[in-house]
């Protein structure tokens, strides 16, 4: 076929703008690349200034901490304390699971609004109101007593003393997760909302059904613009499960609580505490950003470097970075300067050099 | 239209269109078409902007519903059953099924964008015919490489030229092994310099003997490769006959000052 030729022999048309064929393309005989510019940089004294200001008002900060009335040696010894730890793991559990559940819910309810059925359509929007519109802590309570006005669960085929059903832990995780399945609800129908028509249609014109089209081809764009909230509902989650302590589910808050009420530390467990509350959110934001990547695949030409990936590079460019270019052109960086550097590839190629 | 057809007379009939209409809202769109495609036909369809050549491309594989008319592809009614004298709307599955033999491209490409081409090409096959992935690879390759993308598997749509995708698009239609092949405007995104590689390709088709409905404001296509070419105006045929016939003695008015403007 013609067109495999048009492929295979880089036409003169073709150079510089396709990047696959870099290698082949040559700049211009005879033109060297041009002295690069030594300049003096210009002075910033402003940010100089604010620098020294805020330094200052920090080493001040320190001082007053180190002058304070609180234990650090005891903030030290609880770090690593058993019930701390427990309390962790069981904020990280009620996390994972109330998320887990706030957003498979969330989906169907976006879904179910979006669908063309008006009742579904309706019955979401209810849940969304109520949800919303009702404080998280108000709910986990509501959860928690539910056995005053229901003593005993019955299935059917299944009855148990509600008071045994509606544990601290039952009561947090519903109070937390459906309360958060009314807000990725909101988050996903803005992601699934944002995908191209066109993208259902063409799935659509393949012969693929409703069902299949929004798991393989619809959610997965929208995934691009429904993880970044979504990391934020996770770290807010990790934070708000503290509310949890007052329908008595034994996370890291109440754990600190426990101790501070037998040791009389308060000031020392609130930092214990919140140390560990930093810890868990900043793991989990450096985790948002590598799931970000990888939904961004195929948006733009590639994802930027990973902070890894950047640092592994500089150490490998340190070494066979030349001082300047010199005017002869030793060939380092051509591929890189040759097209337009517009594309990624050409980019990696150019950085590996 | 006299003695309802039942669109199965003559075998030779890939796609038969008997008074369609269709309105968006109050506003018609499509004022009762009717036209014939025969089996290994290129089939073009000109017109001024708005005469309603997508919606009735669009038509054909059921993504609008017809409003009065009948409209078969090989014989069967799209969209519906007929009982009696009575029609019954077919269900999501029933026209997923009639679709699976109607290739379409669109003007906009529409590939999916968080696959690679490879992917694209594979994904219908797997997810529609159920095909083993093997399979389905060494299909989508061999499509691939019929387009002249070879090189270009592993890449995603963000990285491939508006050509190169339009041909990835091609190639993921082609996967399905459709019957019929409905374009739209096939080329009115690309650059000049890349119209003639998709058009390269879509004569390729052609010679195989495709059967195929191409909108298009490529005259030079429809005079080469066309076997028949319609005119359609506000929703009508106001012409029809041989590409080189009506390109070069439009018999109507609206048709001449349609291609003395195009030309
Ligand atoms: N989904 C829709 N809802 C309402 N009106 C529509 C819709 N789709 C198309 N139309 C209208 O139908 C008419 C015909 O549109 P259509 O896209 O079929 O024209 P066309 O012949 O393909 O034009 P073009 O050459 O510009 O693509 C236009 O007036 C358009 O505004
Ligand atoms: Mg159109």
């Amino acid at each position: 076929m013609s067109d495999e030729n048009r492929d295979e022999v880089p036409g003169p048309n073709d150079a510089g703008r396709d990047p696959g064929r870099a290698p082949h393309t040559t700049a211009a005989p005879g033109s060297l690349p041009p002295e690069a510019i030594r300049a003096v940089p210009v002075r910033h004294y402003g940010r100089w200034a604010g620098a020294v200001v805020v330094l200052a008002l920090l080493g001040l900060l320190v001082l007053a901490f180190a002058g304070a009335d609180i234990e650090w040696s005891v903030v030290g010894t609880y770090l690593d304390h058993e019930t701390i730890i427990r309390g962790a793991l069981n904020t990280l559990w009620i996390t994972l699971l109330a998320m887990l559940l706030g957003v498979g819910l969330g989906t169907l309810l976006a879904i179910m609004r979006l669908s063309g059925n008006p009742v579904l359509s309706a019955v979401a929007y209810g849940y969304i109101w109520f949800f919303r519109g009702t404080p998280v802590l108000v709910q986990l309570f509501l959860w928690f007593n539910l056995a005053l006005i229901f003593p005993v669960l019955d299935l059917g085929f299944w009855s148990e003393d509600m008071n045994k059903v509606m544990t601290p832990f039952m009561a947090a995780l519903l109070g937390l997760g459906l309360n958060e399945a009314a807000y990725m609800a909101e988050i996903s129908r803005a992601g699934i909302q944002s995908v191209d028509r066109g993208q259902t249609e063409a799935a659509q014109a393949l012969g693929m059904s409703g069902n299949r089209t929004m798991r393989r081809i619809v959610l997965p764009q929208a995934m691009r613009v429904i993880i970044p909230p979504t990391g934020n509902e996770f770290i807010n989650m990790l934070k708000t499960s503290s509310l949890a302590y007052a329908i008595q589910y034994n996370e890291l808050f109440l754990a600190g609580r426990t101790i501070s009420s037998r040791t009389l530390a308060v000031m020392e467990m609130l930092v214990v505490v919140s140390v560990w509350y930093l810890l868990l959110t900043t793991i989990f934001s450096v985790g948002q950003y590598y799931l970000e990547r990888h939904f961004a695949r195929g948006t733009d030409h590639t994802p930027p470097p990973t902070p890894l990936q950047r640092l592994r590079r500089q150490l490998t460019s340190f070494r066979v970075r030349p001082d300047l270019p010199t005017p002869a052109g030793g060939g380092t960086g051509d591929a890189g300067t040759d097209n337009d550097g517009g594309d990624a590839t050409a980019r990696r190629d150019g950085g590996k050099g | 239209m006299t003695a309802p057809s039942n669109g199965t007379t003559g075998s030779d009939v890939m796609v038969r269109s008997e008074q369609v209409h269709k309105s968006f809202g109050l506003v018609p769109v499509l004022n009762g078409i009717d036209l014939t495609v025969r089996h290994g036909e290129v089939f073009c369809l000109v017109g001024p902007s708005g005469s309603g050549k997508s919606t009735f491309l669009r038509c054909i594989n059921h993504l609008e519903k017809i409003n009065a008319g009948r409209l078969y592809v090989d014989g069967q009614l799209v969209g519906y059953r007929q009982k009696g004298d009575k029609l019954y709307e077919m269900k999501e599955r029933e026209v997923a099924f009639q679709r699976r033999d109607i290739g379409m491209v669109f003007q906009r490409f529409n590939l999916f964008p968080h696959m690679t081409a490879l992917e694209n090409v594979m994904e219908a096959p797997i997810q529609v015919k159920g095909e083993r992935k093997a399979d389905a690879r060494a299909r989508a390759e061999e499509m691939l490489t019929r387009v002249g993308l070879a090189d270009r598997m592993r890449n995603y749509p963000a990285q491939l030229s508006g050509g190169q995708q339009q041909r990835v698009a091609i190639a993921r239609a082609l996967a399905m092994e459709p019957k019929l092949m409905l374009f739209d405007e096939p080329t009115s995104a690309l650059d000049p310099e890349l119209v003639g590689e998709v058009l390269d390709v879509m004569r390729g088709l052609a010679e195989e003997g495709m059967t195929m409905i191409v909108v298009t404001h490529e005259m030079g296509f429809a005079r080469e490769v066309g076997d028949s070419l319609v005119f359609m105006d506000g929703g009508v045929v106001v012409e029809s006959g041989h590409p080189r016939e009506v390109l070069t003695n439009p018999r109507h008015e609206r048709t001449q000052a349609f291609l003395s403007k195009v030309l």
